[in-house]
């Protein structure tokens, strides 16, 4: 059995080396030497348990680590040999061996019968067992259940090393190999990293905060300006003679101030509890709460003061009804309070049955009897008492009568008080009703008409928007009116052909710019430009001059980052206007081109013409052109379009632009705009001014003559000369210069920008304080004041701050809901 | 019969005393006071113009060393007190409201590398060339008594760089490696060191006092936490920093001043590309330093000048200089928030104003008033061209003037040669790289 096992083994371990084979020569010979088994025993086990752990440790590039240990192991069981095994005795015993072998098989061929098979020599090990243990097992990998296995049927282990072997395969715990040192390092590093930019983090409130603040006033935490109270001042001193000893032991024992006279603890507290405006809304909410219950007080009992009794009726059956209605809705929507009012209701009856109410047993009601016999009336009142018995003490859906105090008063609340006291519960006083309602909405309407009131007050802004809102109004108009036209001239040319179609579609855009209002003046003339250019045919100008205008702006803007660094150094203010005028030299260039080209590329083709006869017919020219166009116009088309696509696309336009007579439109525009730039006779002319008085009087001739004011005619329009070309007259080259020509940075809109230019700031037009407002500086700081760098106070506060301003914000919404 | 008559409230228009302000009835009607816009751009061109009239920013010049001043350092709790250390081993103490020395003592043997001023303001600390670190009394020493430091503390190596704790007797060097040191012990708490091996400047965070950031010779910037054994993290630039500084009221962010002429801001929580370049030097930028209130900072280089920046702007707000400065090795913002201080290479320490128009000291309430709407004004119209052009033009020195010039076509060509490369070749193959990623090898953790 042992001999199995260890021969097992020594296959396992045999791994083709020298090793190998002496620990089997070793099991073979000392087989007596039970202490020694236990030795390699031990060894393999250990291995073999190092192996599993490695292999669950689920680390790769162990297996060098563990080739070393199982040498080392071979290398301790050799040393361990030497003692009892020498080099020669080995050989002794192997020679031993082969007689021994020669000699069984040659029992074996004798005998013939049980014959075992040798195993395939395979390997060039020195022995082959008779046990047909060969090499088989080389490089299989040892397992501690391997060992195990063998190791259970033998009876000589103790259960305990059994049980402790088993646990030690259960349990897989193994320690890793530790990670190499700047692996270790760099973790270490990446988590201080962590942990420090989590602390500075803490700071992004403060910084957003004091990057938004309008104004900042440094040294940050100033004591605030003001008389301070006497403890503050006094801090220095103490009590030293006996008797202020005695004062400030009778002050302290009765909690009283000692360092400030001003206020008692608990009335700091108090301070501290509320801010002033938060003191100051609630106060003003108080003030109204308090003046709304006494108003329904004083109506409450101004009704119970009514003694018309039918007026308690009418009110007493109108509530009942209203309860009625109340309780029905109720049984749909809330069954469980609607049964709790339904026991009220038992309840009420049950009361009614119970009392003589109604029973025609009162002192009216005896009256009342004896009156029956001959009056009606009585007869019907008794009859309506029984009733109202009848219906109060009917089971179910019947009412009580509300005489009892509580339930009247109950009802007069009802009836009488604001919606919101019957609100779920969200102020902070649950017990005043009154604080829990919605008197904080009232607040911020108020706000918001004061604010609106704030930017009625404003004068300039307001006088403006007016101004622009009429501009508009005349521009709707006036494109009411080319509506119409349009309409009526589309009615007239329906279905007839007109060749024009592309012209027109520019037409249409120019259109659209003349109807936008003149502040768009340069696209306008932009387009006017693409318009001549399309009408001769000349394409390519345009572009290109759009190019370098971009390109112009582009520069300028790289340069207005910067400090603009010369050679010359300012002295005086006549230097500042030479700097001035070299500017605008710098700035007309390059906006000049594209208006000169446009120009030139006009009157190139005209030039001949215009040298020939000045005054031009422009009916005559256009109606001539109209034809010309259609040329170069075609191909453009075709290039962009698919054919089939485009017959689509131009039977649309066609049909959309029908009515349309471009050229006498364009006239027309043009007609409008040279009236536009005429100057106008200003007629002062007043009736009545140093003449006799009288109705329906005509000043004289020679009067409104004298009081007329004509101005000089304009200087000639540049487009005199061009038929087919409207230019503006509105860009002026002397403002230019002074003019913004794209739109700065923080600005998202033109409309954004004006409005800041065309607000004032001085106080000619604004009040003391809102300039003083207005003009604050962002930063201010204090002449001869050492700035600290931000402290970790400043954290603290900001903290404390954000929790209460989170606290309000919320407080402010739930009021609101 | 009842007459009407014209009748006033006298409380409308007589004074309680006569010492009260005469009330003056005004009419805001906007019909009354018409062309708002462009009255007010007169004003605003008006106050621009003045404005650079008024723009004298130099005030003094300090002299008396006999070597380039090397550093500076304020004093914590005096505002008057300036100390400058020169690179032949002089300490002098300065008055700055007298303009004159008022001490000088022989500290080092060779430059003075670095000096701070305790947070109490009673001593300070320089580190030299001759390998010590001198710890010395603010007062002057009394008759008879010798010029003595308090503590000397032999180190190893020689130290390039100092930099008090704002609250604790902590302060740190740099050299070979960044100590960090106790006031009462003579060797450093706490030696950082990563794979470098010449630092030239070390800061500690004047807002999260225990973090540090140093500027190392490889050229990379590494923060330090004072409580951690390693340091934090570093960024590797395609240049060397010479110093960093950290923003007193903003605590994640730094500005270093670089080789390649320019600043660079970073949040040092996200190293991996700066916040803000700020470009407009000619030459490297030797010293850098934050205006108190955090808004602004000023940078020294080697091409004479001194650039004021504003912390958040690509380009700087003023640029200052004079025909005898020479490389500003060393500059300071002083902690009121109104004056720079810069020590350059031929010694002298020279003082300006940190807003050149800016009228010193106190002024009338009418006064400020005015200039508080002029400078709202100037505001309002800065982006129209003629007053852009007035507010935004600087005097150069020749020099100065031509280098600019020429980078910026260099610049340009270097650009322009990138976009031909980029339409020459395959699409994304040349990336576009930003300029602020231009600058960052790396980051290493």
């Amino acid at each position: 059995m042992f001999c199995d096992s260890s021969a097992h083994v020594a296959a396992i371990y045999n791994n083709g080396s020298i090793h190998g084979t002496r620990v089997y020569s070793l099991f073979h010979f000392g087989s007596g030497n039970s202490s020694m088994a236990k030795v390699s025993k031990k060894k393999v086990s250990k291995k073999s348990l190092k192996k599993s752990s490695t292999v669950t440790g689920k680390i790769t590039d162990v297996r060098p680590n563990v080739m070393y240990d199982d040498e080392d192991d071979e290398e301790d069981l050799s040393k361990a040999d030497e003692n009892i095994t020498s080099e020669e005795e080995e050989e002794d015993g192997g020679e031993d061996e082969r007689k021994r072998q020669k000699l069984l098989e040659a029992i074996s061929v004798l005998g013939g019968k049980r014959q075992k098979k040798l195993g395939e020599r395979s390997e060039a090990a020195v022995q082959m067992s008779e046990f047909t243990v060969n090499a088989e097992g080389q490089g299989d990998k040892i397992d501690l259940s391997d060992l195990i296995g063998t190791m259970d049927k033998t009876s000589a282990v103790p259960a305990k090393t059994k049980k402790q072997l088993k646990n030690l395969q259960r349990t897989k715990k193994t320690i890793e190999c530790p990670i190499s040192k700047q692996e270790s390092e760099r973790i270490q590093r990446d988590v201080a990293f962590q942990k420090a930019a989590t602390e500075v983090t803490r700071w992004k409130g403060i910084i957003k905060q004091n990057q938004r603040a309008e104004q900042l006033v440094f040294p940050l935490n100033q004591e605030p300006p003001g008389p301070k109270p006497m403890e503050r001042v006094v801090t220095g001193w103490k009590a030293q003679t006996p008797l202020e000893q005695e004062i400030f032991a009778l002050l302290s024992a009765n909690k009283q101030p000692i360092n400030d006279p001003i206020l008692t603890p608990a009335e700091e507290a108090s301070m501290r509890a509320m801010s002033l405006e938060e003191a100051k809304i609630r106060r003003a909410e108080l003030q109204k709460a308090r003046a709304l219950q006494s108003y329904y007080e004083a109506k409450a009992r101004r009704d119970r003061k009514i003694k018309s009794k039918k007026y308690h009726k009418v009110q007493n059956k109108a509530k009942r009804k209203e309860f009625l209605k109340e309780f029905d809705e109720m049984v749909k929507t809330d069954p469980a309070a609607a049964l709790e009012q339904l026991n009220k209701i038992e309840l009420a009856r049950m009361q009614e049955r119970m009392s003589l109410k109604h029973q025609n047993s009162g002192k009216w009601a005896k009256s009342k009897v004896i009156m029956a016999k001959y009056d009606e009336g009585a007869r019907k009142a008794m009859q309506q008492q029984l009733e109202v018995n009848k219906e109060l003490t009917q089971k179910l859906v019947t009412l009580q009568n509300n005489d009892d105090g509580e339930e009247e008063k109950e009802a007069v609340y009802e009836e009488v008080l604001p919606d919101f006291v019957n609100d779920a519960v969200q102020g902070l006083d649950f017990s005043n009703p009154w604080m829990r309602g919605k008197l904080s909405e009232d607040l911020t309407e108020k706000e918001i008409s004061d604010t609106v009131d704030l930017v009625k007050e404003e004068p300039g802004a307001m006088g403006n928007t007016a101004g622009e809102e009429d501009e508009e109004e005349v521009e709707e108009t006036e494109e009411e009116a080319l509506l119409r036209e349009f309409d009526r001239r589309r009615k007239l040319c329906h279905g007839q052909e007109t060749d024009t179609a592309p012209v027109i579609s520019v037409d249409d855009e120019e259109n659209e710019s003349a109807a936008e209002d003149p502040e768009a003046s340069d696209k306008e003339e932009e387009e006017l430009s693409e318009f001549t250019s399309l009408f001769r045919g000349i394409a390519d100008s345009c572009p290109e001059a759009e190019a370098e205008k971009a390109e112009a702006d582009a520069s300028h803007t790289d340069t207005s980052a910067q400090l603009e660094e010369g050679l010359v150094r300012i002295r005086t203010l006549e230097d500042m206007e030479l700097l001035s005028q070299e500017e605008s030299v710098a700035v007309e260039a390059p906006v000049q081109p594209p208006d000169t080209e446009n120009l030139l590329s006009a009157t190139q083709k005209e030039g001949k013409n215009r040298k020939r006869k000045r005054g031009i017919e422009l009916n005559e020219v256009l109606t001539k052109e109209t034809k010309v166009i259609q040329v170069p116009l075609a191909p453009i088309i075709q290039d962009t379009e698919d054919s089939d696509e485009k017959l689509d696309q131009r039977g649309l336009i066609k049909e959309a632009f029908a009515g349309d007579d471009v050229v006498s439109d364009f006239l027309k525009d043009k007609r409008k705009q040279e009236d536009a730039g005429k100057p106008k006779v200003v007629d002062l002319t007043l009736p009545g001014w140093g003449e006799w008085g009288g109705t329906n009087l005509q000043p004289s001739r020679n009067k409104r003559r004298r009081f007329k004011i004509k101005t000089a005619p304009p200087p000639p329009r540049r487009d005199q000369h061009l038929p087919s070309v409207i230019m503006s007259e509105k860009r002026n080259s002397s403002i230019s210069v002074h003019q913004v020509n794209s739109l700065p940075f923080p600005f998202q809109n033109q409309a954004q920008f004006e409005s800041t230019i065309r607000s004032p700031l001085g106080r000619t037009w604004n009040s003391e304080q809102t300039v003083k407002k207005i003009s604050k500086p962002k930063v201010v700081t204090q002449l001869g004041a050492i700035i600290e760098p931000m402290s970790r106070e400043e954290l603290m506060k900001d903290k404390k701050q954000v929790s209460t301003g989170n606290k309000s914000t919320v407080d402010s919404w739930k009021r609101k809901h | 019969m009842k007459v009407k008559v014209l009748s006033r409230n006298p409380d409308d228009y007589v004074r309680e005393t006569k010492l009260d302000i005469q009330r003056v009835p005004r009419n805001y009607d906007p019909t009354l006071h018409p062309f708002e816009v462009t009255r007010e751009y007169t004003r605003a061109l008006n106050a621009t113009k003045l404005e650079r009239v008024f723009a004298k920013p130099f005030l003094a010049s300090l002299d008396g060393h006999r070597d380039g001043v090397n550093c500076l350092a304020k004093h914590t709790t005096n505002l008057s007190t300036l100390l400058s250390g020169s690179c032949d081993g002089e300490v002098k103490v300065w008055n700055l409201t007298k303009h004159e020395c008022v001490r000088t003592l022989q500290a080092h043997e060779g430059f003075v590398r670095g000096m701070v001023v305790r947070h109490c303001g009673t001593s300070f600390f320089t580190v030299g060339d001759d390998k010590t670190i001198k710890q010395w009394k603010m007062e002057a020493p009394g008759y008879g008594e010798e010029e003595e430091p308090l503590n000397t503390i032999l180190g190893k190596t020689v130290f390039t760089g100092l930099d008090h704790h704002r609250q604790q007797a902590v302060f740190a060097t740099c050299g070979q490696q960044v100590d960090v040191w106790d006031e009462q012990r003579s060797s450093p708490i706490r030696s950082f060191t990563w794979g470098v091996d010449s630092f030239s400047a070390v800061r500690f965070n004047p807002v999260e006092t225990e973090l540090l950031a140093s500027c190392a010779s490889d050229r990379s910037i590494v923060l330090y936490d004072m409580r951690e054994p390693a340091p934090l993290k570093k960024v590797i630039m395609t240049m060397r920093s010479n110093t960093v500084c950290w923003n007193p009221m903003e605590a994640y962010y730094f500005t270093c001043s670089n080789e390649d002429y320019n600043l660079y801001t970073y949040d040092m929580r996200y190293l991996d590309r700066p916040i803000t370049v700020h470009m407009d030097h000619v030459s490297a930028v030797l010293d850098v330093d934050y205006s108190p209130t955090g808004k602004d900072f000023v940078s020294a280089s080697f091409d004479k000048t001194i650039r004021i920046f504003p912390k958040d702007g690509g380009h700087s707000r003023e640029v200052y200089h004079t025909k005898r400065m020479q490389h500003v090795i060393c500059v300071k913002w002083s902690a009121d928030n109104k004056y720079i201080l810069s020590g350059s290479d031929e010694m002298n320490i020279r003082l300006w104003k940190a807003n050149a128009a800016e009228k010193l000291g106190v002024l009338a309430p009418r006064e400020r008033e005015a200039t508080n709407y002029s400078q709202k004004l100037k505001e309002k119209f800065q982006h129209h061209p003629q007053i852009r052009r007035i507010a935004h033009h600087r005097h150069l020195p020749r020099n100065i003037y031509h280098q600019t010039k020429e980078l910026r076509v260099m610049k340009e060509a270097r650009r322009k040669k990138e976009r031909n490369v980029r339409k020459h070749s395959k699409p994304g193959s040349v990336p576009v790289v930003s300029e602020k990623e231009k600058h960052v090898v790396t980051v290493v953790k």
